[in-house]
């Protein structure tokens, strides 16, 4: 063993010189960082080296689940197995009567000639099991810019929203779950249809609705929906259950508190969504030529642009994620920005998805 | 030569599994448990091998770490630098401190680091995390004899096979 008793009193290598220019560097950096995101741009171009150690950082976890599911009894195989059967029929069965339903929307927006609904295009992807913080509720997918993932996308699994994509590297996304303390879902109540907005709570099992207004018709077991407004999140999506609602400290708004619907913590698979979101509420006014009946035009376009200019400006700031100061990180949150999508999401001819 | 090149993989290959466990996945209830691994691993190394980890290569080894898991470029940079300032600063007393007093005055430091990090956030506009945060220093607290032993372990033997 080396012995140097130079260090014993003398300040020796470390000087706190030394450490006030590294302090100083490390700031410095951050705050470059907070303003331009340079850190993304950093990984992105060392995703040769990020990617395969996020893969070798994982493997362990992949081994047990393999392992684990090698070795699984038949007798749970086969629990399984009928659980799965059960579910698949309740599946058949809902699928069934939405087949109808489906049908029957389209015959409805066919007479209204309204936008066309977009069919569901998604993408399957698989979680890289790896933990990136514990405070920071990211999950990362082994799909990325070369799969065609785009920041943005909504993250969803079999029972609801987990959350959207923040980061995009070559082959790996990184997804900000709904519950990250700086995220934000705009929803709306199943049952009552009062609208409101859901914040990542910091824990996993947990939303929270800081502001129902006091009057609305909220009640514990509601189930929670995406409202679409905000443009970010399609609408109609499971995103939660309310397990329980008071007062908040100044008397002015309920204050719920909601448990997801998607399994955040379990879920090994997900699923991106590619289509964007539709505009919430009546459609926009159709250009003229591809109108409906001058008879039916009539109520739909006076009623429109209120509509509209009604809804635009709160769902600009619902959307994204994150605080007001939380802005510059998240460049993500400027090109879907309602005000720019609605008007080309609103017209038929750019959706090359089909409808159902 | 063969000796030196042992030790530095053993040196090198320390901080990559650090970063590794880091990232390793756990059941959701142990999450907050994880000890800072790389801060652990970065404490030993300051303490034994002085010449090599200074303030320095606390800072790359930082950076490189917000490369792999950061939200800010230069956050655990920042803690690694303070945490390897301290350690530096009493290495002389913290080596020959019985283990158990080692081991507090590791809490004490990533206590210290939980309260840099909470700053950083705080300065960056964070939501403040859950109690939750404050676990991980007494686990790396426990943690901290196992990675002395088992890195000191390593070295001797590295040592002894030459």
């Amino acid at each position: 063993m080396r012995t140097d008793n130079a260090t014993l009193f003398a300040e020796g290598t470390v000087s706190t010189l030394r450490l006030i220019v590294y302090l100083a560097l490390a700031v410095a950096l951050m705050v470059l960082d907070h303003r331009g995101s340079y850190l993304e741009l950093l990984r992105r171009t060392g995703s040769a080296v990020v990617e395969p150690i996020y893969r070798l950082a994982a493997f362990p976890a992949d081994v047990a689940r393999a392992t684990r599911t090698a070795v699984v009894t038949q007798d749970q195989l086969a629990g399984e197995n009928r659980q799965l059967r059960e579910a698949l029929l309740l599946a058949q069965a809902r699928l069934n009567r939405l087949d109808t339903v489906v049908a029957q929307n389209a015959r409805l927006k066919a007479l209204l000639d309204a936008q066309k609904n977009l069919g569901l295009s998604v993408q399957f992807s698989r979680l890289v099991d790896v933990d990136l913080d514990p405070f920071r509720h990211r999950i990362v997918l082994d799909t990325g810019a070369n799969q065609g993932v785009e920041v943005g996308q909504p993250v969803i699994d079999a029972s609801g929203v987990m959350g959207q994509i923040v980061e995009v590297l070559p082959n790996t996304a990184v997804a900000m779950l709904i519950t990250d303390p700086t995220h934000a879902i705009p929803v709306v109540v199943e049952r009552s249809g009062v609208r409101t907005i859901a914040y990542g709570s910091g824990a996993i099992d947990r939303l929270e609705l800081p502001n129902v207004p006091i009057s609305a018709d909220v009640k514990v077991g509601d189930r929670l929906l995406t409202s679409g407004l905000g443009g970010r999140f399609p609408a109609g999506f499971p995103v939660g259950e309310i397990r329980s609602i008071s007062n908040d400290a100044s008397g002015m708004f309920a204050a719920a508190v909601a448990r997801p619907a998607a399994a955040l913590d379990r879920s090994g698979e997900v699923l991106l969504l590619h289509d964007q979101a539709q505009p919430y509420g009546p459609p926009p006014t159709p250009p003229e030529e591809v109108g409906p009946p001058a008879d039916l035009a009539g109520p739909a376009a006076g009623d429109d642009p209120a509509a509209a200019g009604r809804q635009s400006p709160p769902t600009a700031r619902e959307a994204g994620v994150g605080g007001a100061d939380d802005g510059t990180r998240d460049p993500s949150r400027h090109p879907s920005s309602p005000p720019a999508q609605n008007p080309a999401a609103a017209t038929p001819s750019p959706t090359p998805e089909t409808t159902e | 030569m063969n000796r030196m090149r042992a030790q530095g993989w053993l040196f090198f290959g320390s901080l990559v599994v650090a970063f590794l466990l880091q990232m390793m996945p756990l059941p959701q209830v142990l999450l907050p448990l994880k000890p800072y691994w790389v801060g652990l691993v970065l404490i030993y190394w300051a303490i034994e091998l002085p010449e090599r980890v200074g303030l320095g290569f606390a800072f790359l080894f930082g950076l490189a770490g917000d490369v792999l898991t950061g939200e800010l470029l230069g956050e655990q940079a920042l803690r690694l630098v303070v945490l390897a300032f301290i350690v530096l600063r009493f290495r002389a007393r913290l080596r020959f401190f019985p283990m158990w007093q080692q081991a507090l005055a590791v809490l004490a430091l990533l206590l210290n680091d939980r309260v840099v990090t909470l700053m950083v956030r705080g300065f960056s506009g964070e939501a403040t995390p859950s109690t939750a945060f404050w676990i991980a220093p007494l686990s790396g607290m426990l943690m901290w004899p196992f990675v002395f032993l088992l890195l000191d372990d390593l070295r001797l033997r590295l040592r002894g096979s030459e």
